[in-house]
């Protein structure tokens, strides 16, 4: 599956985000997602940010300038880590279009 | 906003893995016994009630009640909620709960005996798995030697069925015997049934100590149950691991746990996550009833009761002189299953050390190697060579 910067992402509504201690924690809730027993998610600090982002309505390209306008850098260096993101999480069933 | 982008996302095993580096949630799990009301009517147990006892249903939580509880878990941070009873499975509401704490992000642990597993319920397990094995105890491996220790006609075929259905849709479970005189010549072949699961680990589990009463509301059901344990030694050498990996947890129980214990009485960890039975009493352990150590959660909160109630169950000292001149001087205490819990039911006080226990410690303690027939744990002074020279260790470096 392609990410587009023009489509907006969302958490699934198959996994929960808990923040605990800081930390947040990414249970799947629905088979097929990390099937395994007692097997979380965490994302790192950058994978924070972008998170705290998708809300289903603003596209990646619009994530890209508000993380760029937040962190004061260039929206071409933002890029490539909202889309290593995106994918890494899309190819998980943990977000979803739309 | 730093660029990190080789690890965006880590998948983490939390029984493996920290999944924090300084800060620990208030609560890690909690324990919820939803009901003390049973479909199987075992003499050994030392909670059930009749699953048609009206009064105790009418006292339980309901299910907004048990939901609030759920939702204090996930806000202290649990991950984990472990489900037992009784059966936890005669709650009507058992589904709208698992679903509820599934919603929070809570991994379920279910014990049960499986007989009311329905192909409904265990559809819903495969599509909203409870990411914790299901514990399931057997009663035995045949009609006539389950229904006889379950006391109820009928009950093996549904506990079949039950396991049946899980591993159609291959739900991980696990289980564990409840060795009773109907079933004690099964062991065998349960050792098979059990290894050729798919989730085995190789290690039969048994459940050999039968508490009394917890309630100590049965005098005679306690002397029934003092009747049917098996003889301390026998009990020992069921413990003594078959496998290298049960040898290695013996050795790392041991090793923390190994050496006088001195006077505190809860030095398990009680108090730090706990129990909340069928009522709404917060317990510091699954075991430990006794009124004035729990905490009524009708009145007060799961917080309050981690912050300010269960810390002082840990000053608690020993004051019974069989106690002070035996257990708080006997090496055995990490072999050993006395703790308070098991005064408490057996004597009605927290430090009187029960001989049944003492008894199968000092035996699995002699098949270790470790103590020497007539040898009592709290007069040996060099322990600590003999647990290096002992069996456990040789295991381990085999």
């Amino acid at each position: 599956m392609t990410v587009s910067l023009d489509a907006s992402y969302r958490p699934s509504p198959d996994v929960v985000a808990r923040d605990i201690e800081g930390e947040l924690i990414i249970v799947p809730i629905a088979s097929g997602i990390g099937d395994l027993e007692d097997e979380l998610y965490t994302l790192n600090e950058t994978g924070r940010s972008i998170w705290d982002k998708l809300d289903g309505k603003m596209t990646l390209s619009q994530v890209i300038q508000s993380l760029s306008e937040e962190f004061q850098a260039l929206p071409g260096e933002i890029e490539a880590d909202v889309l290593g993101l995106i994918e890494e999480l899309v190819k998980r069933k943990i977000v979803i279009e739309g | 906003m730093p660029s990190q982008s080789d690890a965006y996302v880590s998948r983490k095993n939390v029984d493996r893995e920290p999944l924090w580096q300084n800060r620990q949630p208030r609560l890690s799990h909690l324990d919820i016994e939803l009901t003390e009301r049973c479909n199987n009517a075992c003499q050994h147990c030392y909670i059930n009630l009749p699953a048609g006892d009206t009064g105790a249903a009418s006292r339980e939580l309901n299910t907004q009640q048990w939901q609030d509880i759920l939702r204090q878990a996930a806000d202290l941070g649990a991950l984990t909620v472990r489900i037992t009873g009784g059966e936890p499975l005669l709650r009507e509401d058992f589904t709208d709960l698992y679903l509820y704490a599934r919603n929070l992000g809570l991994s379920v642990e279910l014990f049960t005996n499986a007989r009311l597993i329905t192909p409904q319920l265990a559809d819903l397990f495969a599509r909203i798995p409870p990411r914790h094995r299901i514990e399931i105890t057997v009663y035995g491996m045949t009609a006539e030697s389950y229904d006889a220790a379950a006391c109820a006609p009928g009950a093996y075929a549904q506990f079949r069925r039950g396991v049946d259905l899980l591993l159609e849709r291959r739900i991980p479970f696990t289980v564990k015997m409840a060795l009773l005189p109907p079933n004690r010549r099964e062991r065998e072949a349960f050792a098979r049934w059990s290894a050729s699961l798919p989730w085995s680990d190789g290690e039969p589990q048994y459940i050999t100590t039968f508490q009394l009463r917890s309630r100590r509301d049965n005098a005679n059901r306690n002397r029934l149950i003092c009747s049917i344990r098996l003889n301390p030694a026998e009990a020992a050498a069921l413990q003594i691991p078959s496998s290298e990996r049960g040898w290695k947890n013996m050795e790392q129980f041991c090793s923390r746990f190994i050496g006088p214990a001195g006077d505190t009485l809860l030095t398990c960890g009680a108090g730090s996550s706990g129990c909340v039975d069928a009522y709404g009493r917060y317990q510091a352990c699954m075991l430990l009833r006794t009124p004035e150590l729990t905490y009524d959660l009708r009145q007060g909160t799961l917080q309050d009761a981690l912050d300010n109630f269960f810390p002082k169950l840990k000053d608690l000292k020993a004051r019974h002189p069989a106690y002070l001149e035996r257990c708080t001087n006997c090496f055995l205490h990490g072999l050993c299953e006395q703790c308070p819990a098991y005064s408490w039911s057996e004597h009605g006080t927290l430090d009187t050390p029960v001989e049944y226990l003492c008894e199968k410690a000092h035996a699995q303690a002699r098949l270790l190697g470790l103590l020497k027939e007539g040898e009592k744990g709290w007069e040996v002074n060099d322990w600590q060579e003999r647990i290096r020279s002992s069996t456990i260790i040789k295991q381990v470096d085999r």
